[in-house]
């Protein structure tokens, strides 16, 4: 049974649907990327996943369970994590409250979750005690990242984890996110580095105004010459 | 035939006009006629609001104090000139205090512009605060031992003795010179530091009017204010009360006139989209705080001419009879009930609300009677002395419960806003 | 000296108390701000009525406190406390939340608040009067008069047993929210929702509960400082009146959403209301044989009447200069 199914799902923010039918299945063994042109409704997606659009038509099932319109909380209950693409953490906490914020439905202990997260993105660690808003871009979208991972998620929700970051840091936050899928996490990402991202994929979906382009794995969408030409600039 | 909406206002209309005419007939025709008048009175001020918070989302929690204002310079303006005045020496010393207030001002703002000259900011500053503290210690010593034998020598200055319509102007630019000062420090701020604001100013104007006792004889008042029409004495209460309703009826359909037009022009149609944030201030800027702030002003002078207007008619500047009860939150009341940013609306609760209003008193101390007859004759239980006093507390709790309540359940007033249609 | 005992009583320990009582209103105004983004005017009234409760309690159980040797009142202030926090929920309840479910602006919030401000304060009325109260009913307010070890000191400080109880409250009250803000899941978490409340959500934290203990919070604070202040003076059902500017003035100097700033911000509002009034002139009889002008006998900056523009002014110069406050609040 696939993790996450997608179907024909229509959504948007009270007016107009920004959402025409979208379709996507994800596998627990995924790394389903998602790309498009600006405002096509990439995190529009995203958002209607994790409950916080309301979907007005389509369904999305979460291993065989309907969880359309699900509040947040229950989604994360069934181990979903969305990382948001701005403002995705607390600026005026520390590292290490971020990180706690991310468990607060566990009511269990997740102290190994803390130094498992260090481990992860070590040049955290030092800074755990320094407000998360003094951080540099890069150490923020790892705050942002060990938030969502410190419930242990089976599906992690990413939308541009790299977004304004350098081609080394990037590279290095593929190499985490393919660590994460390693372990057991589905992973469905948005990302504009579509290049990059598609090749780390084993599916891709080529969102445009608001319904699916091509969906196909990560490699034949970049071999497609239609996609690289319309979507990944030649 | 009739649309659904429209027989809707025709019913509420004839059960205003039912409302009305049960008023009349239970209390007196003269009696009518004057909640009539005040209510056309608080209807010029609701008319203010409904701009200030119907058509721009601003709100103004200090009605109060420019309602005040307007009766104070209605008083100032038109009262008859105090002769023990301005036939002794005060009003000459007065002046110099005055002129030393001048002086004092222009020094201080060229002191604050010494910048200009490149003295530094460093030096500037701090002289600039301290030649303000000196100048404010310089002033009011001046003006206490003048102001203090006003006091005693001539109870008040007096008024200026000049017509009525003068008095109301007056009352209506002081309104919207105070709202230019609120608004310019608030408006391009959230909206809720507005209100704070404005419910401070009212309460401050209060305390200045109640206390400078040479301008407004504070607590003692001031009666007879003259009347822009001839008075009781010369044709009758009922006569001469209907005159004064034409007048304030003249001046509502003229503001019913400019407010239509606004509404529907261009300027109107830019205060909606701010108000809905279909402009956003920072795509607008200092354009959108412009416009909200003119609104501001506006809403603040038509509430400063009905609190003229009601002062001259109930004849009385008593500083202390304007509570946030009833010259805030009732009016309020009217606006948020008859439907913000419907004039028609605003009009109907502001008469609706107010007769409500004069008659919920009698009402709610007859069922106190009622209650307390009973209690002592089942239960034995003797009302407390001051039952009455608290029983019209009951009128404060039914207000804020309609507040809430409309806002909950009705957020759009009997007579919802008519968005005119554009293509 | 007798001049500068003049002043220490009537500037320092009055601004202390006033300050005080302002701290505790302007905390639970700038929490509920900060989390639920509207300025919660009937909070002046949620003092009151916290007084109110404590009033009750004493008149039923009037000997609980001279048998334990504190102001009765002041024993009920835990009950008293609780009973505002759980009117404060209801208050919620019934009139923000379901606004708050519609998605309106915050202003509209605002307008209910006031709303509820009346319905609070016709109750109050209703059920007390309109006169004031003592709230001393089967014990007498213990004042102490401190003489000073100076020769030239004959007058003592004055303290009464109200201030110094109202002092340890307003401790106890900082460190434990200190605490509960730094230490706790719930104190986190609403820390968390007061700094971005999507992530709040997304991250499952529930925000009602967070919301709920706000007004917990809230009401508490709010019960304690209405009930010391009316110990201290008397129980009056307008004691709101009095408070509503000075304590939106101390949360917005502060730097609205900082529990820190709003502490500072009601001891500058406290101190600048008490130095204003304050008649100068005392300090300066002494020396009045030096001075080049002739002595006033009144020279305060602010006649008394007129206290409440000190607040006031301070709240506007501070939106002019520094709308964020003196701590860097939120820019709204
Ligand atoms: N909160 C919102 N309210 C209303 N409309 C929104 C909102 N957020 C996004 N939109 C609209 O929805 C459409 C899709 O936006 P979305 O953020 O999903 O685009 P995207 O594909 O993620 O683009 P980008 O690559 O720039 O992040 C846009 O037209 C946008 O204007
Ligand atoms: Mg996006």
């Amino acid at each position: 049974m696939a993790l996450l199914e997608a179907t024909n799902v229509h959504g948007g923010y009270g007016g107009m649907n920004i959402l025409n039918g979208v379709n996507m299945t994800i596998d627990q063994s995924d790394i389903g990327v998602i790309v498009g042109p600006n405002g096509a409704g990439k995190s529009t997606m995203l958002k209607a996943i994790f409950g916080l659009l309301h979907v007005n038509e389509g369904s999305i099932l979460l291993r065989g369970e309907e969880i359309t319109n699900a509040e947040p909380t229950v989604l994360v209950g069934k181990k979903m994590a969305f990382v948001p693409q701005e403002k995705n953490i607390f600026p005026s906490l520390s590292v290490q409250e971020n990180l706690e914020m991310g468990a607060f439905s566990r009511k269990d202990d997740f102290a190994h979750m803390l130094d498992q997260v260090y481990s992860f993105f070590p040049p955290l660690a030092d800074k755990r005690n320094q407000p998360a808003g003094e951080l540099s871009g890069g150490q923020r979208q790892m705050v942002a990242m060990g938030r969502a991972l410190m419930i242990e998620p089976s599906l992690l929700l990413l939308d541009e984890p790299t977004a304004g970051l350098s081609p080394l840091y990037m590279a290095e936050i593929f190499e985490r996110i393919i660590t994460i899928n390693k372990a057991g996490v589905g992973i469905l990402m948005v990302e504009q580095h579509a290049k990059q991202a598609l090749q780390i994929a084993s599916k891709g979906f080529v969102l445009a105004a608001g319904q699916n382009r091509f969906t196909d794995t990560g490699e034949n969408l970049l071999n497609d010459p239609e996609v690289a030409k319309a979507f990944l600039g030649g | 035939m009739l649309s659904n909406t429209a027989l809707k206002e025709m019913i509420l209309i004839v059960a205003l006009v039912a409302a009305m005419l049960l008023l009349v007939s239970v209390m007196g025709s003269a009696y009518g006629v004057r909640v009539l008048v005040e209510a056309s009175c608080y209807a010029i001020i609701a008319l203010g609001l409904t701009i200030q918070w119907g058509y721009a989302g601003l709100f103004n929690a200090g009605i109060m104090g420019f309602v005040a204002l307007g009766g104070f310079s209605a008083m100032l303006m038109t009262f008859p000139t105090n002769p023990r005045f301005w036939e002794s020496d005060l009003p000459g010393e007065l002046g110099t205090a005055f002129l030393k207030l001048i002086v004092g001002v222009l020094l201080v703002v060229a002191a604050s512009q010494l910048h200009r000259l490149k003295v530094p900011r460093k030096i500037q500053i701090p002289f600039t605060m301290i030649l303000g503290a000196v100048v404010y210690f310089w002033v009011i010593n001046s003006f206490a031992p003048v102001t203090g034998s006003i006091v005693r020598e001539a109870g008040f200055i007096g008024g200026f003795g000049l017509p009525v319509w003068v008095g109301w102007t007056v009352g209506g630019i002081l309104a919207g010179t105070v709202a230019y000062f609120i608004g310019h420090i608030c408006l391009g701020l959230r909206s809720d530091y507005l209100a704070i604001a404005t419910l401070g100013v009212a309460e401050i104007i209060k305390a200045f009017l109640k206390n400078f006792e040479w301008m407004t004889r504070g607590t003692l008042t001031v009666s007879p204010l003259p009347w822009p029409v001839p008075g009781a004495g010369e044709v009758g209460f009922i006569m001469a009360r209907a005159l004064y309703l034409s007048v304030t009826a003249v001046m509502i359909a003229v503001i019913f006139f400019l407010l239509h037009r606004a509404y529907n022009g261009p300027w109107g149609r830019m205060m909606r989209a701010i108000r809905d944030n279909e402009i956003s201030s920072s795509a607008m800027g200092k354009d959108v705080n412009k416009r909200r702030l003119e609104v501001f002003i506006f809403g603040c002078i038509l509430m400063g001419i009905g609190g003229a207007a009601l002062a001259t008619f109930n004849g009385i500047f008593d500083p202390n009879g304007y509570l946030p009860l009833n010259h805030t939150f009732l009016i309020w009341v009217m606006v948020i009930l008859g439907g913000p940013g419907n004039n028609i609306g605003t009009l109907f609760g502001a008469v609706l609300v107010y007769v409500v209003w004069v008659m919920s008193e009698p009402a709610a101390l007859a069922l106190l009677n009622a209650i307390s007859y009973l209690g002592d004759l089942w239960f034995a239980w003797e009302a407390p002395s001051d039952f009455s006093s608290r029983a019209l507390q009951a009128r404060v709790f039914s207000i804020g419960l309609i507040i809430t309540l409309v806002l909950r359940y009705a957020p759009k007033g009997l007579f919802p806003e008519k968005v005119p249609q554009h293509k | 000296m007798n001049e500068l005992v003049f002043f220490l009583n009537n500037v320092v320990i009055s601004g202390l108390v006033i300050g005080s009582i302002y701290a505790l209103g302007a905390v639970g105004i700038t929490l509920i701000f900060s989390i639920l983004r509207f300025a919660h005017f009937a909070h002046a009234d949620m003092m009151t009525l916290g007084a109110f409760f404590a009033f009750f309690l004493t008149a039923m159980f009037p000997a609980v406190g001279p048998a334990i040797g504190l102001p009765t009142a002041f024993v009920m202030l835990p009950i008293a406390m609780a009973l505002t926090a759980v009117t404060a929920i209801y208050l919620d309840k019934g009139f923000y939340k379901p606004l708050r479910k519609h998605n309106v602006k915050p202003i509209v919030i605002v307008m209910a608040s006031l709303g509820v401000t009346l319905m609070l304060q016709g109750l109050i009325r209703m059920f007390m009067g309109t006169s004031a109260r003592s709230m001393y009913i089967d014990d007498r307010k213990d004042i102490y008069r401190i003489d000073l070890p100076f020769e030239l000191a004959s007058r003592p400080l004055v303290i009464t047993d109200p201030q110094i109880l109202l002092f340890v409250v307003l401790i106890v009250s900082v460190i434990s929210l200190h605490l509960f803000l730094t230490r706790t899941r719930l104190g986190k978490a609403m820390r968390a929702m007061s700094d971005n409340p999507d992530l709040a959500r997304v991250s499952g934290i529930n925000t009602d509960t967070v919301v709920k203990v706000t007004w917990v919070i809230a009401g508490c604070l709010a019960a304690a400082a209405g009930t010391m202040l009316s110990l201290d003076v008397t129980l009056k059902p307008d004691l709101s009146f009095h408070l509503l500017l000075p304590i939106f003035a101390a949360a917005i100097v502060g730097g609205v959403g900082h529990p820190y700033g709003a502490l500072a911000g009601g001891f500058v509002i406290g101190f600048a209301e008490t130095l204003s009034v304050f008649n100068w002139a005392v300090l300066l009889r002494p020396f009045r044989d030096y001075l080049w002008f002739d002595l006033p006998s009144s020279l305060a900056i602010v006649p008394t009447e007129f206290k409440i523009t000190v607040p006031f002014f301070i709240l506007l110069a501070i939106l002019v200069w520094r709308p964020t406050g003196l701590f860097k609040g939120k820019v709204l």
